[in-house]
């Protein structure tokens, strides 16, 4: 018998109708988790190098993570993984919700998809009996009216259904796949769904979980429950109330946006909305989130209530959670946060990301003024009308278009970097928020953070909020605070960590850009990294471990809770090899797709002070810790050492490394 | 008289009391009910097996956590419908039999009726201690029963039959019934 996963995948030939339900070695448990971890190892054995995209040849995995339909709180991430159409790397996003543990009780741990279906389908899994099943009667629809009207068709109130808009339809580069209060939106998987044909997913299961070693496992998810129940009675201190607590930012809660709303730059990226927040908006921001909001919601087994239930009068409801609340309004200048709501229903129905669909909009409207971009662009045909003139108006609109891909629209589509290259002219300094091709926060800053440079530069997720969390974000003032905070700090894996917390100071020789020093900035990326790999390979929301400070899961319980489930014995040592197989193999499948050192930087104006010597000293550092070259490819050494030999002779092969173990050839 | 003699027994109530405004969907309650009850204890878990359901529909806002109760051979006859807050619920809804109507509350392999059983043994029900969010909170309640009185309803109940039947058929019943069981 297989232990907290079911030893099985689902493999489906969009192209032939075949339906398979393939036994997996358990061996790859062993080495990669699940998740995350065995979806890259999937990707690296059967997705060519050289594989585009929208190829028929590229894979669409969904994937649970070994814990999730477990009893662990929190453990119920779906990991969606392909290559990305906007980054051309990997393209792994997530999303929390219902579907990965009803995936498991329906008995298998991932569904692999390959080729696409000639015509719109949508997939229907009930326990062993699984279907692909016409959608032509759903294409154009929402979202989250496609959920609903799947559940009813198939009259199952207790499926949970994943699907895409009409933006995924058309192959936006920012569609998401939506389910429930849940999205995978980064990177535009949701764009690789539409260009197979699916245009859902329904899963319903009513088998049963098997645990290994019940008492022991029930134990740890008991003291993790109580932990939670504990920690939400006492926020960390001397921070900010959005990092004091756990789970996602709680912005569905919150209504005081004053540091958001004044401290990122909005716009495309540009402008700080100084003294923004007044009593006035403030009164107006609390009225209106407090009416549409319904109620505080949460994903499958998981007390924390990151989302919310969204009734705007007039329009269908649906779900929001984190940021998509503010980043609509502020982008386009708006003040009034009801905008903003109504906005997001549309995004949320056509299935579009809500971090990098607002910022290519501003973008586009930067253009304009810039006069790369004419009226002309935003003129009026026989089907839509011209592009209106006020903040709110012009941002409908051009959702529209860029979901419908006309005019403008069709171009903006693919992202701010490719729709520069595309436009010419100069727009290519425009698109001046990206790495690796893909949007970030837009937030600019003054000095240098070592740990977040690091951070920005090499995480493989190409977003700062899937690899940043457990150490502060900044200084803390006075002796006493740090005395403080590093008192019950039971979750760093070593000691010196607190002591970095001790000796960091806003001024001085202990403070940025020279400390965190380059060694120990390196340890605490590390540390982030470590949590967050772990998290996607066991599907354990980050929210709950990797992301807040001081969360209830960490490298100290995992081992024995992963043991316990599995009937596996991993011990911390174990557990961190299987982290270093699992960041390397990752960081290998895209070196294999030519990701190099080149690519890996920060937006220019990411900071205002930058440190050119220090900032190559500092990915110097990170690279030899991790056991990769100077152009960041992970070694012969490093891989061979972790049983990763399958690499180094392809990188050998390829020419990505070469004898000399210090230099590459490609 | 021996109704001078009554002897007050006490009983204990156990209560869960449900706040389904409070309930944020996690279904945390199925999830811990099902290890519970799974054989060894928290060897597998499976909302599916619940004695506690959170009947769940999101978009209409509709978040009611129900208890499995009684089995019952035959469906009702007519089902309401209520309006509560704007919102439209079927009546099953509410309803914690064991019903031919539907699969809720029935083991899914062996179609076999679930009841909940307050997790005797236990503190309080795992459902319970597991909702941190206080949507299900519980409450044990003595209560002071008088068997005397109890001892007058078999009577009067049975004089009513006996009216009505017969005391021959009545006892001819209760033998056949004692059989059975």
């Amino acid at each position: 018998m297989r232990y907290a996963e079911t030893g099985y995948n689902l493999e489906i030939d969009l192209a032939t109708g075949s339906i398979e339900r393939i036994e997996t070695d358990p061996k790859e448990t062993e080495l990669y988790l699940g998740g995350l971890g065995t979806n890259a190892k999937i990707l690296w054995d059967r997705v060519p190098a050289d594989v585009d995209p929208f190829s028929p040849d590229n894979l669409l995995i969904f994937s649970t993570g070994l814990l999730c339909g477990t009893p662990a709180p929190g453990a119920n991430r779906t990991i969606i993984s392909t290559y990305s159409p906007q980054t051309l790397l990997m393209g792994y996003s997530m999303m929390g919700g219902f579907f990965a543990p009803e995936l498991k009780h329906a008995g298998y741990d991932k569904i692999i998809f390959r080729n696409k279906s000639p015509k719109l389908i949508y997939i229907w899994i009930n326990n062993d009996k699984v279907e692909i099943r016409d959608a032509s009667h759903l294409q154009g629809k929402g979202a989250v009216e496609t959920q609903e009207l799947i559940k009813e068709e198939l009259n199952e109130p207790n499926a949970h259904v994943a699907a895409i808009g009409l933006a995924g339809e058309n192959r936006v580069f920012t569609a998401s796949i939506e389910q429930g209060r849940s999205s995978a939106s980064r990177l535009g998987i949701g764009a690789v769904m539409g260009d197979k044909g699916i245009k859902a997913i329904a899963v319903r299961g009513t088998k049963d979980v098997n645990i290994a070693r019940p008492e022991d496992f029930y134990k740890i998810c008991k003291d993790v429950l109580e932990y939670i129940d504990d920690r939400n009675d006492k926020p960390v201190p001397n921070v900010m109330p959005i990092l004091a607590g756990l789970g996602s930012p709680q912005e569905m809660l919150h209504v005081d946006e004053k540091w958001h709303t004044e401290n990122f730059m909005w716009g495309n990226a540009r402008v700080r909305r100084r003294d923004f927040w007044n009593d006035e908006v403030e009164k107006m921001w609390k009225d209106t989130q407090e009416t549409v909001r319904t109620r505080l919601i949460s994903c499958y087994n998981c007390p924390m209530k990151c989302g919310a239930i969204i009734s705007v009068p007039g329009i269908s409801t649906y779900m929001m959670k984190c940021f998509s609340k503010l980043t609509y309004t502020m982008a386009a200048f708006v003040d009034d946060i009801d905008f903003g709501f109504r906005i997001a229903q549309r995004a949320t129905e056509y299935g579009v990301d809500g971090f990098s669909t607002p910022q290519i909009m501003a973008f586009a409207f930067e253009l304009k003024e810039a006069g790369i971009l004419t009226d002309e662009d935003f003129a009026g045909t026989d089907t839509y009308e011209a592009c209106p003139s006020d903040n709110q108006g012009r941002f409908f609109w051009l959702l529209d278009r860029i979901v419908r891909r006309e005019g403008i629209g069709d171009i903006l589509a693919e992202g701010t970097y490719w729709a520069a290259e595309k436009i010419g002219k100069g727009a290519e300094e425009y698109a001046h928020n990206n790495i690796k091709k893909h949007e970030q926060l837009p937030l600019k800053l003054g000095m240098l953070n070592p740990v977040y440079y690091l951070m920005y530069c090499t995480g493989e997720k190409i977003n700062i909020t899937q690899i940043e969390g457990q150490f502060p974000q900044a200084p803390f003032a006075t002796i006493e605070e740090r005395e403080d905070f590093i008192k019950d700090w039971i979750q760093v894996p070593d000691e010196k960590f607190k002591k970095y917390v001790m000796d960091w100071e806003f001024r001085g020789e202990f403070s940025n850009p020279y400390y965190p020093t380059p060694e120990i900035a390196t340890d605490i990326v590390d540390w982030q990294e470590m949590m967050h790999y772990i998290d996607d390979a066991l599907g354990v929301c980050a929210g709950l471990s990797s992301f807040p400070l001081k969360p209830p899961y960490h490298i100290h319980n995992y081992p024995d809770l992963i043991s316990a489930a599995t009937g596996m014995d991993v011990d911390e040592e174990g557990l961190k090899q299987i982290y270093r197989r699992n960041r390397n193999l990752v960081r290998s499948i895209n070196i294999r797709r030519g990701l190099r050192r080149v690519d890996e930087k920060p937006p220019e104006d990411h900071w205002k002070k930058r440190f050119p010597e220090l900032e190559e000293k500092l990915l110097d550092t990170y690279y030899e810790f991790k056991g990769w070259n100077n152009d960041g490819i992970p070694t012969k050494e490093t891989l061979d050492s972790l049983s990763l030999d399958y690499i180094s002779e392809d990188f050998l092969e390829r020419g990505i490394l070469t004898d000399d173990k210090d230099t590459s050839s490609k | 008289m021996h109704q001078e003699k009554i002897e007050k027994n006490k009983k204990i109530i156990k209560t869960v009391k449900v706040d389904v405004d409070l309930c944020n969907g996690c279904k945390a309650c199925e999830v811990v009910c099902s290890a519970f009850h799974a054989v060894p204890k928290y060897s597998s878990n499976n909302p599916a097996r619940s004695r506690i359901r959170v009947v769940r529909d999101p978009i209409r806002d509709i978040y009611v956590p129900v208890f499995a109760g009684e089995y019952t051979p035959a469906e009702c006859m007519g089902r309401d419908k209520y309006i509560i807050d704007g919102k439209e619920y079927d009546e099953c809804t509410f309803c914690r039999a064991a019903c031919p109507s539907r699969d809720l509350f029935k083991e899914p392999d062996s179609g076999l009726p679930l009841r909940c059983d307050m997790c005797e043994g236990e503190d309080m029900p795992k459902c319970v201690e597991w909702c941190i969010t206080d949507a299900l909170t519980y409450e044990e309640r003595e209560e002071e029963m008088d068997e005397e009185v109890e001892q007058e309803e078999i009577d009067k109940g049975l004089e009513a039959m006996i009216d009505k039947y017969g005391l021959d058929k009545v006892l001819d019943t209760v033998a056949r019934m004692s059989i059975k069981e």
